[in-house]
């Protein structure tokens, strides 16, 4: 590949870009009327204009995103991850038109990304799943289900992913409450109002293993990643390796995830995500069939460029290392900063004043804005992802807090605080926590 | 006449009420979704719907009337 278009913004274009412009490959970048002024767009080798804002007439702009491509001769897209990484349609179009969609096969996308299909694959391919059901499509059914099940129970949407269209349900009552509103969050969000029941595991981990494959048939996989610290079921802190996992697990885990990607014939890279529980019994949630926002710190632990390995993966080469020869190493921890309010976690966007950070040993920051940027409201409010890292867990969290010390962000709110806070909790430190950990601090 | 408009661009996720309805102050009228999250259009005060313009799917900018109410 000689030129690839980049269908995506922020942070993961820049990103995705670095590894291009490493590689001698040119990239094109597209962006809508609100992200002009970001660095991706500059550091491009060309910047095209897709449209508005609103996500349905820039980033989920298909039609036009492949016309671009052609009109540009690039040679593949790279999708980076959300809007249109996780679209069978999407990358079947690419392939289509004879260009080269950096990410697995549209068969596999298609499959996860239905989560009652995906569940019944996986199972099938003996790897275990959360309790649950195949789609519930009335309320009474829903009711005998989550009874047999066990409460609380997750209503979520089959299309549904990110975090969003989904609700814990205490107990029956609230499963009535909700019932309806998850089925149109659905209809609104992924197109289809089929949705199903899972367990709600309770002070569980949320624990997921990169996998790789090639077109060979070549699958590794890179170790896991500890992805508990959430709100509304999304990431804020991510961490490699996961603390307080015995060693016994991680082996097991790293085995059902690549039963779990040779059952599909997994190529590129994807992630397969697991829930913990207090016995390290582990289940599978779903798989993630793109590059994940927290692959940086799989790339500190190991040394790799995954985004390099998606490119030759993509090329149809094969896999540069074999699983012995892929070691981890150290330790790193991300934080997603965000442009929230730190308690109520309710958006802020608004201008960046000033953003700057210390530069010291161990320190990488993807930044997707720079000071005098604005965050609107249109996407997703990440301003960036810092990643620390170091030789142990605890040197790791040192570096942190006086990276966060001497972070300087002003203008608008962000969640900085919060890690502040966190890195200097108890819990925390000792590595002593679960998905509920976030509702259960007090700032 | 009083007007609700969208604190915060965003997408129309769901409208719980609907012309001829009343509301009262604090009560959820329009849930909006921006940023990954949803976002509650809340009544400032209490009334009477007599116009609807945000439609489930439609975009909004803030600022944008959402509803009137007498």
């Amino acid at each position: 590949m000689q030129k690839i278009l980049i269908a995506n913004r922020g942070e993961i274009a820049l990103r995705i870009m670095r590894t291009c412009h490493k590689l001698g490959i040119e990239t094109i970048a597209v962006y809508s009327d609100a992200d002009q002024q970001l660095p991706y767009v500059h550091y491009a080798t060309k910047a095209v204009r897709i449209g508005e804002p609103p996500v349905n007439k820039s980033y989920l702009n298909a039609e036009k995103i492949i016309e671009i491509a052609k009109e540009e001769q690039a040679d593949g897209i790279h999708p980076g991850y959300g809007f249109l990484s996780e679209n069978a349609e999407f990358a079947r179009a690419v392939n289509r038109e004879g260009l080269i969609f950096i990410g697995p096969d549209p068969e596999t996308i298609e499959l996860m990304g239905d989560k009652i299909q995906s569940r019944s694959a996986m199972e099938k391919a003996g790897i275990p799943i959360v309790p649950g059901s195949d789609q519930v499509s009335s309320l009474e059914d829903a009711c005998i289900i989550a009874a047999e099940i066990g409460y609380p129970v997750m209503l979520k949407a089959s299309g549904g992913g990110g975090g969003i269209g989904m609700v814990k349900c205490e107990n029956e009552q609230a499963l009535v409450k909700s019932f309806q509103t998850v089925k149109t969050r659905a209809k609104a969000y992924f197109g289809s109002e089929t949705i199903f029941l899972e367990k709600y595991i309770e002070n569980a981990r949320h624990i997921e293993i990169q996998v790789f494959g090639d077109e060979a048939g070549n699958l590794v996989h890179l170790f896991e990643r500890d992805c508990s610290i959430q709100r509304r079921n999304q990431k804020v802190i991510e961490e490699a390796p996961a603390c307080s996992l015995s060693a016994d697990a991680k082996t097991r885990m790293y085995e059902a995830a690549l039963k779990a990607g040779a059952a599909v014939q997994y190529k590129n890279a994807g992630t397969i995500e697991f829930i913990v529980d207090e016995n390290e019994h582990f289940y599978f949630l779903e798989m993630n069939t793109r590059l994940q926002v927290e692959h940086p710190i799989t790339e500190q632990i190991t040394g790799l460029d995954l985004v390099e390995w998606q490119l030759l993966a993509a090329s149809g080469k094969n896999l540069p290392l074999q699983q012995s020869d892929i070691f981890a190493e150290g330790h790193s921890i991300e934080f997603r900063l965000y442009a929230e309010d730190p308690i109520t976690f309710l958006p802020s966007p608004g201008k960046i004043e000033e953003l700057d950070w210390p530069d010291f040993e161990g320190v990488r920051v993807d930044y997707g804005y720079v000071s005098q940027s604005a965050v609107t409201p249109f996407y997703d409010p990440m301003i960036a992802k810092c990643i620390i890292s170091g030789d142990s867990r605890k040197q790791v969290i040192e570096r942190a807090i006086r990276f966060f010390d001497q972070l300087k962000i002003t203008g608008i709110k962000t969640n900085a605080s919060l890690f502040a806070h966190i890195l200097n909790e108890k819990d925390y430190q000792n590595g002593n926590y679960s998905t509920s950990y976030l509702n259960t601090i007090k700032m | 006449m009083k007007e609700i408009k969208a604190a915060m661009a965003g997408t129309v996720l769901n409208v719980f009420i609907g012309v001829g309805d009343e509301v009262n102050a604090g009560q959820e009228v329009i849930m909006l979704e921006s940023m990954k999250m949803e976002i509650p259009v809340e009544a400032s005060e209490g009334g009477k719907v007599t116009e609807v313009k945000a439609n489930i799917g439609d975009f909004v900018n803030e600022g944008d009337v959402l509803l009137v109410m007498e």
